[in-house]
């Protein structure tokens, strides 16, 4: 892919930006404490990082969404959990109230988002609906000037984080898909809590958590978008939302090439450097080969969205292909590495883990295939 | 507030290497970026503009078609103009003909309040274009501005680096200044910023724009002959004080006393 000078200009400054304030002293720091620093979220925010879509006048950058995946890869080659709060307020969960939102909803919670001053979030799966996010139970009562939220949200990205959610609820359980709503709650409000952080294998320094719901009353004016249209907005914000995994994934799997190239030079076994040995070098080969054909397919389901297509195929399959390929050269990396892959002094074990969730977060490469699939037979 | 500052491409140095047979500078595949006291330059110009609204910044530059690309990312990082001054007449300036160029182009640019340059480019060191600028366009001029102190409004109160320490310079406007790393540290762009530098216009002056006849810019007009060029030597070692621990304190007392640290 040959990008445009402008496109090379936001990949460098996502770079630099990556590279000087990413350092591995602070990325060991937030492994540690499981805390990221705010001064470098208001960093982000300065850059434009979170609002890269969003239109100048609501605050946002002005931008698309092949500056976004390059962001996101940029990022993400350097630590995959900043990335996380780069993709919230452009994807998850900016992306519903940019779809449905109404002007003076866009201005009250996405601008704020845009700029980095509120953190919103997403809350979509329950205990036992997942996958099939249809059979969700959260339920909402109209009551007149309200309506009345119950429910539990879980594995929300961000939760115990955020100033605001949307919530997605049934406000007429007999009609299945068709009877869910999305709402912009406030996470201070009363009978509105957070459960305790996870306890996650990867992506340390972004609190996922349960959302609990208890009697939350939801004045009228935050029903976003119109009743009982709720899983339409929350499959569009998907199909779009799925981008910034698939970026993501690019960008670990590029770290980890990276690791495996600098490692393979560095460690001698038998007399010479690994990377003297064929087996080692077709893997490398194979590694950057499927990561190419990955760069492409996402680069090529933004650049689809931003000429108006139908993008849902190539993002799910940009999703699909890059999540997959990220762990499978993750763990080759690792393998590479011997030993040393599996002590937690080396970089590797981290990208390891971290990239793991990706097959399953934002739709599963299940789910992916199930879109694909979808498409082909409709 | 009108706000001028001058820039100039160079190739990053960090990755550059001097041939060691013909003591040239081994260019290529080197990229070429801001540099990097030109970019304090534009912080501190960037930061005056938020503090007086209204302002704008102009960025001016000269060299190679290639140095829009500079430009391009001064103007992502919020500067509001750029000029580049490029024509094979400019070619193989020496730093005096240089600035008579680049001070041509600002009389161009015309009423500005303020003048912000950097102290020298990594790959010449040679600090003499910011001083040159002042000079032709009759102005006073700070050098090695470490602090920017306060804006009045017909003069700026600043701190000249020096050695051991800074003196405290109030100079009156208009005048150049010009700018050490220590003074800030230069912002990002903003992908915000990136998207709007494109859809402005680098204006590419030569020399007939700037009227200036070939005699007075380019190698014509360039007297420096080069005679070798050369990494210059590290600094010496630091000094390692020996005794017992009251004396090597006493005798660190009195050092820095002596270079007014304490």
């Amino acid at each position: 892919m040959i990008f445009e000078e402008k496109y090379e200009l936001i990949r460098k400054l996502a770079r630099n930006f990556a590279e000087t304030e990413l350092t591995s002293d602070i990325l060991d720091q937030v492994e540690e404490t499981a805390v990221f620093p705010r001064e470098i979220l208001d960093k982000m925010a300065k850059a434009g990082f979170f609002g890269i879509k969003v239109p100048k006048e609501l605050g946002g950058q002005g931008s698309d969404h092949l500056a976004y995946v390059i962001v996101m890869e940029e990022i993400a080659r350097v630590s995959a959990v900043a990335s996380l709060y780069v993709s919230s307020p452009n994807s998850l969960a900016g992306g519903p109230i940019s779809l449905s939102g109404t002007e003076e909803q866009k201005k009250k919670y996405l601008t704020p988002c845009a700029t980095g001053e509120k953190i919103l979030c997403f809350a979509l799966t329950e205990p036992g609906a997942g996958s099939d996010a249809g059979s969700m139970t959260t339920t909402a009562v109209d009551c007149g000037d309200y309506y009345l939220l119950n429910g539990r949200k879980c594995f929300i990205t961000g939760a115990p984080l955020s100033d605001y959610a949307i919530v997605y609820a049934k406000t007429d359980p007999s009609k299945g898909t068709k009877g869910i709503s999305a709402f912009i709650v406030h996470m201070d409000w009363p009978g509105v809590s957070t459960g305790k952080p996870e306890n996650k294998m990867g992506l340390v320094g972004c609190a996922t958590s349960d959302i609990i719901l208890e009697d939350v009353k939801v004045p009228k004016e935050n029903l976003l978008g119109e009743l009982n249209k709720g899983f339409a907005n929350a499959m569009k914000t998907l199909d779009v939302g799925r981008m910034g995994v698939a970026a993501q994934s690019i960008g670990v799997a590029q770290a980890c090439l990276d690791e495996a190239v600098k490692y393979s030079k560095e460690r001698k076994q038998f007399g010479k450097p690994i990377c003297k040995f064929q087996n080692t070098q077709f893997t490398l080969a194979d590694m950057a080969t499927k990561l190419q054909a990955a760069k492409e397919l996402v680069y090529q389901a933004a650049i689809t969205k931003d000429k108006g297509g139908n993008s849902s195929m190539a993002a799910a399959m940009a999703k699909y292909y890059a999540a997959e390929i990220c762990n499978e050269i993750a763990a080759k990396a690792l393998q590479i590495h011997g030993g040393y892959g599996f002590i937690k002094d080396y970089r590797i074990q981290r990208l390891y883990r971290d990239c793991r969730v990706f097959t399953i977060y934002e739709g599963t490469s299940q789910v992916q295939q199930m879109v694909i699939a979808g498409q082909l037979l409709k | 507030m009108k706000i001028i500052v001058c820039a100039k491409q160079v190739p990053d140095t960090n990755i550059i290497k001097i041939d060691p047979v013909k003591g040239t500078l081994i260019r290529d595949g080197v990229p070429s970026i801001l540099n990097p006291d030109d970019a304090n330059a534009l912080e501190a110009a960037l930061e005056l503009k938020e503090q007086v609204p209204g302002s704008t910044v102009s960025v001016v530059s000269m060299g190679p078609p290639q140095a829009c690309a500079m430009l391009r990312e001064c103007m992502a990082m919020g500067a509001d103009n750029a000029y580049l001054l490029s024509s094979r007449a400019f070619g193989g300036a020496d730093t005096c003909a240089t600035s008579t160029t680049i001070a041509t182009g600002i009389k161009k640019i015309g009423d500005y309040d303020i003048i912000f340059a950097g102290r020298q480019a990594i790959d010449g060191d040679t600090a003499q274009v910011g001083p040159q600028v002042a000079l032709r366009l009759g102005l006073p001029e700070v050098t090695y501005v470490q602090k920017i102190r306060e804006f009045k409004e017909h003069s700026v109160v600043v701190e000249r680096q020096m050695e051991d320490g800074y003196e405290v310079v109030e100079v009156t406007t208009p005048c150049v200044l010009t700018c050490v790393k220590e003074l800030n540290t230069p912002r990002y762009m903003s992908i915000g910023g990136i998207e709007e530098a494109y859809n402005k216009e680098i204006t590419i002056w030569d020399e007939h724009d700037v009227q200036l006849d070939p005699s007075e810019c380019g190698l014509q007009a360039s007297p420096t002959q080069v005679m070798r060029s050369f990494t210059p030597a590290p600094k010496g070692k630091g000094e390692m004080l020996s005794g017992t621990v009251a004396e090597m304190a006493a005798t660190l007392v009195k050092k820095l006393d002596e270079k007014h640290a304490l």
